[in-house]
């Protein structure tokens, strides 16, 4: 079987440059690649297009991205709770592209199914529809929508093995299946990492052959954006 | 009088019959899933990818990788299941989801709705409200009936930029519960108690079509 490991964040994101576009998975802080957001900051690598649904925190995620002014666009479908975020896009230091959610998704799967577009109803007769090309189909309305192009799908899994394949766990799934189809070099960290043949492959979410690179990740911290608890009766 | 944002989500709850796939979006269409009459059976879908929303964890069991839709931890159900975003917003645009219910900013007469931006202020962007609204086959609009400034949210047209277009078919706001008529204009079907129809017509900008009696909503 073919190894895809490799020994950390920092090693897997070694040959991201200026200028790259990539696709972060995650909703907003559940399901984010922290290991390689992390090594990202610290790479410092600069002018960076980011597909994602979401930007993260102040503090935390994506966030930490844009407090190094290392974003110049980001591509998403809701951007809130982010004070940063806002006032580089006030002061035009931030280049924003908001598209709806069921679009960003599905132009990650457009990209990872080999589709070069999409036809979605989202956004006719909106501001989103501008500039963009309109089919009817069956008396309805659709717009035209590319593919998304990345040079980099970094992702996160609850388990990987060596081979490259993937396990999602609860809600975190999220945007990381199409994406780790979608980029033309997919970067996996998961939490935890077994040899090929250790995952049943009926369990398997996303096929070893879309993984590039797979490494365990360390320190999760996983925060929780909007903690809700009921009481025990 | 007019209805608490409760009293919204009580008399929007009573439109959701058995069997029905829903998705609730934030503030009072959340509410609704409180009201939920017992012996219905509806599954609620969180488009992050989750169909079978259950409660609030109890304090101490928050799991990190399950959230809704509004970034809340969350519970699954007996039955529940999960999937990825893509597949989430298939079933959205192939109307596997019943039902919808989300707050607006604006509807017009025609039913158009705006409720993600306000120009010249902060833009947090549509999450997943137009892709709801441009493929639900049954929308309610979960919203007060004036804004903080006292104007009206029912409008001939919408000022603000718009979400989708010729979507909306019903409103239930804290005075009353309205249909958007195919031709266009408000049909006031049920008034809050205590309401008068007068009141509901000088709050509400855009056309309103008003039978002679117009019966009061009936909560319980």
């Amino acid at each position: 079987m073919i190894n895809k490991v490799v020994a950390g964040a920092d090693e897997a994101i070694k040959d991201i440059h200026d200028g790259d576009t990539l696709m972060l998975g995650g909703f907003g802080l559940c399901g984010i690649p922290e290991n390689c957001i992390t090594a990202l900051v610290k790479k410092g690598v600069k002018e960076l297009t980011c597909i994602s649904n979401n930007a993260g925190v102040d503090d935390f995620g994506i966030g930490l991205m844009l407090k190094t002014r290392q974003v110049k666009k980001m591509i998403s479908s809701y951007v809130g709770e982010n004070a940063e975020f806002e006032r580089q896009l006030l002061s035009g230091e931030l280049e924003v592209e908001l598209i709806p959610q069921g679009t960003l998704a599905t132009r990650c799967m457009a990209a990872g199914y080999g589709m070069p577009a999409i036809f979605t109803p989202a956004g006719v007769g909106t501001e989103v529809a501008e500039g963009k090309e309109i089919r009817n189909f069956d008396g309805k309305d659709y717009l035209m929508e590319y593919a998304f192009d990345a040079d980099f799908a970094l992702v996160k899994a609850w388990k990987g093995d060596t081979a490259g394949n993937l396990i999602f766990r609860s809600t975190s799934r999220n945007f990381n299946p199409v994406m780790a189809m979608a980029g033309k070099t997919t970067i996996a960290e998961v939490e935890i990492l077994v040899e090929a043949g250790e995952l049943d492959p009926d369990h398997i979410h996303t096929s070893g052959v879309f993984v590039h690179r797979i490494f365990q990740g360390k320190d999760y911290e996983k925060r929780i954006e909007q903690r809700t608890v009921r009481m025990k009766e | 009088m007019a209805l608490s944002k409760d009293g919204i989500a009580k008399r929007i709850a009573k439109e959701i019959k058995d069997g029905y796939y829903v998705n609730l979006g934030i503030g009072i269409p959340t509410l609704v899933a409180n009201y939920i009459p017992i012996g219905i059976n509806v599954v609620l879908q969180s488009e992050n990818g989750l169909l079978g929303m259950g409660p609030f964890p109890f304090e101490g069991e928050e799991d990190a990788d399950l959230i809704n839709a509004g970034k809340q931890t969350i519970t699954t159900l007996a039955g529940s299941s999960i999937f990825d975003s893509a597949l989430s917003f298939g079933m959205i645009r192939a109307q596997k989801i019943d039902l919808t219910i989300l707050g607006a900013m604006e509807v017009s007469e025609n039913g158009d709705i705006a409720n993600w931006k306000i120009p010249g202020k902060m833009v947090k962007g549509m999450g997943g409200a137009m892709d709801l609204v441009a493929s639900a086959k049954n929308i309610i609009v979960a919203m007060q009936h004036v804004n903080k400034a006292g104007e009206s949210k029912l409008l001939p047209s919408c000022s603000l930029p718009l979400t989708g277009v010729k979507c909306i078919k019903k409103i239930v706001t804290e005075l009353a519960v309205l249909d958007v008529l195919p031709e266009g204009g408000f049909k006031l079907l049920e008034r809050a108690p205590g309401v008068s129809v007068d009141f509901i017509k000088q709050a509400t900008l855009g056309k309103l079509y008003a039978n002679e009696n117009v019966p009061e909503m009936i909560l319980d």
